[in-house]
């Protein structure tokens, strides 16, 4: 009988004897702000591809897409994706594996080293990697060079092998987290009943454990895959210089040579649906495979599965894991920190060359940069309320008023969630330069707003749906029926009881927003310099040092408010 | 004076019909009980009165004020019904103390400070949870929860309480306690009280009526206690309300047969009261009905003995069908044991017949 309880609601407005209730002017609001954000940039992309402004023209579409440089950088795009979300996904099931299922010493310290990589922005890691293993000067490719009396240097990063051993140790990571957390709720009965059949450890690891959280490892691999596809941080930051040319790169490339010119940007936006193609597809897969092998096996409660015993090879796998783990993550930190003392980039790492005046370059006087952390700054708070508010009223509209169409809202909310940065950009450029009403946002801060409203919403949209979802109806009914109007048993019991979800998700946009390069690279005009961007001119005019000075203070910015964050949420977990 | 009246209700989810013409007044003072298997569309009422969702036809009147009517589009909103709901979950809000949760329907209507404390502690008196003020929700066990729940329902309204499944999801003990707190308490205060529930024994336990529905949502019988027990309106309510036994049986020649493969059982020489002839029916009866007995020709073999403390239970099989029969400790005083492999007689006393049912007499 369960339909009988699935409520008909689309009419609690109509209830209170007005036409236009509280829920009708929340759905109409969701469904013209989704519309405005999200599928305004997207047929502008699709429109401006196919139409030149007199008539359909698909023949400029399959100039672009032919160009040898372009094929080059589909067939980069695609390879880069591709091997470094298998090694990624080898390595992240692995350290997936040993830190929750294994008895190996010292797990505290390597999960706290897993979550150095999420505070830290891609391009802010390429930079690192540029740092110590660039072709030309890198600080470890000297140091080596000078160790064993080479005569050329033993690594060089700026090649496609580079961005992808880059991107294998940036994203591995994101594989971890998925598994692992999947790993400590499977049920440990599962396998114990393997045991007791007569299985041997490794049987069982091949024949359950492996299959059984094969869901949490693609859905793993395919965030990598998606993010990897559409990552224009790493590729910038190592290979643009030696030519080396992804989509999201080659977009970019194809907006700032065009220089204002419309065919050139509408070229680009004929790269951007070539990477939506490649995105969909990615994403199509992924739903097939995830369809094929759907287990329930993870139990709401919290047990405590067998450890493995590793015997003989626990130190040795303790000591390898540490010195790749502090090797791919905390090196790349110590030497932004490093660089940024120096007083001038390619100086030995020797004290008589330690300075504060990177700091106080950048800090003091200097307007561009300056400005850029406000920018910021007042993106992350401003993008992160808009973000929660929009998505407490969706998850609210969605899953409580229940209107017809809540399915669509829906799929508009995370589209962009799985559109690339970059595409997202020229969607806005086209949308907001004057095409729809005369409204023209370009080069202001507003745009790139509205760009991280669209990209971020899905983060608010899921924390407190899913928040929400645990709010029973009865809840706010039983408000009503003690003498709230709708508005105040909105104020006086969901949103109270959403609350500790509400304020994780306004993080979840904020430190995102904080450090993004992508989008803000495409929009920043004169005066509206993001940190990101401001990092990046930094470092392309050949301020090194400043750069990597700029990179602390983000990222120091980033930790602190992550710290917020923890602290905030710890004291909430109760409730 | 009717307190509550139900004219003429339904609902409807889509295509599907939960409540079907749904007419019902219900008297000031009094407890009335809305019982019937799960998904007939108790649930669908209670929302409705509360003013959670339109029905698709009829009107709804509250202390005979109109509060919905679906031709007069007249719909009065939840928080002007001034009703006490206690909710089957109970709806306690996690994130209030006990206090802040029992004085919330009196501050939304706005009752000087000093009157809701008076208030509040009137109602965890009633509910027996002075001392609790403070505490939050999580720290209490469901029964606590449950008296929170009602003591709101009290400062909610203090005529009205509807209680929605209010005590499903206690332990036995608790239950049958609380159903005596819920008695004593209308007792105290004369509150009007409609108890919806889909346990029959409570229902008839607790209520002065008690309204019977089908799972299509059909009134089947309104009544009370001694009525559904004594006068079950059809084969449903019998079988609903207690353990039951179905025989078919056949009237041949005057004489009365259980019908099990041959007609050779006969139970009755002269027509039984409430026998009906002509088309194929069935005899209900209770296990505490049938009784052994030596004399009679219908005879069963038992197949198995249970003892439950207060009263032995038996099947016994007759023909190709097994009987469910229960001897209470008083008549087993009689020294006679019943083993099981023991060949019986039966009688049956009190027994009603209703039509059978598609496929349950093979011709």
């Amino acid at each position: 009988m369960s339909m009988s309880f699935t409520r008909k609601n689309s009419d609690l407005a109509r209830m209170d004897g007005k036409k236009f209730g509280l829920d009708q002017i929340m759905t109409v609001l969701c469904f013209l702000i989704l519309t405005t954000v999200v599928i305004l940039p997207v047929v502008m992309i699709i429109y401006n591809t196919f139409w030149d402004g007199t008539k359909i023209d698909l023949e400029m579409f399959g100039r672009v897409i032919f160009r040898e440089e372009n094929l080059t950088a589909m067939k980069n795009t695609v390879i880069i994706a591709v091997i470094s979300t298998i090694f990624a996904t080898i390595i992240g099931v692995f350290f997936a594996w040993l830190l929750g299922r294994s008895d190996i010493p010292m797990k505290g310290l390597m999960r706290w080293l897993f979550s150095i990589p999420f505070m830290i922005p891609p391009f802010l890691a390429a930079m690192a990697w540029d740092m110590m293993f660039s072709g030309r000067g890198g600080y470890v490719n000297r140091f080596l060079m000078s160790i064993f009396n080479l005569k050329s240097a033993p690594f060089n990063i700026n090649t496609l092998a580079g961005i992808i051993v880059i991107e294998v140790v940036y994203y591995f990571p994101f594989v971890y987290m998925q598994v692992v957390s999947a790993l400590e709720r499977m049920d440990p009965t599962l396998e114990e009943s393997a045991r007791i059949a007569g299985a041997k450890q490794w049987y069982v690891i091949r024949t359950v454990t492996l299959p059984l959280t094969i869901p949490a490892i693609s859905s793993g691999t395919l965030l990598v895959l998606i993010t990897s596809l559409s990552n224009y941080g790493i590729p910038r930051m190592v290979g643009s210089s030696k030519n080396i040319f992804t989509l999201p790169t080659k977009i970019v490339d194809l907006v700032n040579r065009a220089g204002g010119d419309f065919q050139g940007i509408r070229e680009a936006t004929a790269l951007s649906v070539v990477l939506v193609i490649v995105v969909s597809i990615a994403l199509f897969v992924q739903r097939k495979l995830l369809k094929a092998g759907r287990y329930d096996i993870i139990k709401g409660k919290s047990m405590r599965p067998t450890l493995i015993k590793l015997r003989a090879a626990k130190y040795p796998l303790l000591i390898v894991s540490l010195v790749f783990l502090t090797l791919v993550v905390l090196a790349p930190l110590v030497i932004i920190v490093l660089v940024s003392l120096l007083r001038a980039y390619g100086l030995p790492f020797a004290w008589e060359n330690f300075t504060l005046a990177n700091y106080t370059k950048i800090l003091v006087n200097n307007k561009a940069v300056t400005d850029s952390i406000q920018n910021s700054l007042f993106l992350g708070f401003s993008s992160g309320f808009v973000c929660l508010f929009l998505g407490v009223m969706l998850s609210y509209v969605i899953y409580k008023v229940k209107p017809k169409g809540s399915g669509i809202l829906e799929t508009l909310a995370v589209l962009p969630y799985s559109l690339p940065g970059t595409v997202m950009a020229i969607g806005c450029i086209l949308a907001w330069s004057g095409a729809v009403f005369g409204i023209t946002l370009y080069n202001s801060i507003w745009i790139i707003m509205v760009a991280y409203i669209a990209r971020y919403l899905s983060y608010t949209l899921k924390s407190c749906s899913a928040s929400l979802q645990q709010v029973h109806v009865s809840l706010e009914d039983a408000s009503r029926a003690c003498g709230a109007t709708h508005m105040e048993s909105l104020a006086d019991v969901t949103l109270p009881l959403i609350k500790p979800a509400m304020i994780s998700s306004f993080f979840m946009v904020f430190l995102p927003a904080m450090r993004e390069l992508t989008t803000s690279v495409l929009l920043y005009g004169p005066n509206s310099r993001t940190l990101g961007v401001a990092i990046q001119n930094l470092r392309d005019n050949g301020y090194m040092t400043q750069a990597a000075a700029l990179s602390v203070v983000a990222i120091i910015i980033i930790m602190v408010c992550n710290g917020v964050v923890k602290f905030i949420t710890r004291d909430r977990k109760g409730v | 004076m009717a307190k509550i009246k139900f004219d003429h209700v339904t609902v409807k989810y889509g295509n599907h019909t939960v409540v079907k013409d749904f007419s019902l007044e219900v008297k000031e003072g009094e407890i009335l009980g809305i019982v019937g298997p799960s998904g007939c569309g108790k649930t669908s009422l209670v929302r409705s009165l509360g003013g959670f969702l339109n029905p698709d036809e009829g009107d709804i009147y509250i202390s005979d004020n109109l509060v919905y009517s679906k031709k007069k589009r007249i719909n009065r909103s939840p928080e002007t019904r001034r009703l006490g709901i206690v909710f089957q979950d109970y709806a306690i809000w996690p994130h209030l103390s006990v206090y802040d949760n029992v004085a919330y329907p009196l501050k939304k209507r706005k009752t000087p400070k000093a009157e809701i404390d008076k208030l509040v502690r009137q109602a965890l008196e009633q509910v027996r949870m002075t001392g609790y003020e403070k505490h939050m929700p999580a720290q209490l066990s469901g029964g606590q929860q449950q008296r929170v729940a009602i003591a709101r329902a009290l400062t909610s309204s203090n005529d009205i309480i509807i209680m929605d499944e209010p005590i499903t999801n206690l332990d036995a003990k608790l239950r049958e306690g609380m159903l005596d707190e819920i008695r004593v308490l209308q007792q105290n205060l004369h509150t009007t009280i409609i108890y919806i529930t889909h346990d029959q024994e409570a229902a008839l336990q607790l209520c002065d009526r008690v309204v019977i529905m089908e799972p299509n949502g059909n009134i089947c019988q309104i009544g009370t206690d001694e009525d559904i027990i004594e006068r079950p309106a059809n084969r449903f309510v019998f079988k609903f309300i207690g353990v039951s036994n179905f025989i078919p049986v056949v009237e041949e020649k005057g004489k009365y047969y259980v019908y099990q493969a041959k007609k050779e059982l006969c139970y009755a020489e002269k027509k039984p009261k409430g026998f009906i002839s002509g088309k194929p029916s069935v005899m209900g009866i209770r296990p505490m009905d049938i009784v052994f007995d030596d004399e009679s020709p219908v005879k069963g073999v038992i197949t198995q003995a249970v003892f439950l403390g207060t009263l032995f239970n038996y099947f016994v099989k007759i023909g190709g069908a097994e009987l469910r029969v229960q001897r209470s400790m008083l008549d087993s005083l009689d020294g006679r044991e019943y083993k099981e492999g023991e060949t019986v007689g039966l009688r049956f006393l009190n027994e009603k017949y209703y039509d059978a049912e598609e496929g349950e007499v093979r011709k």
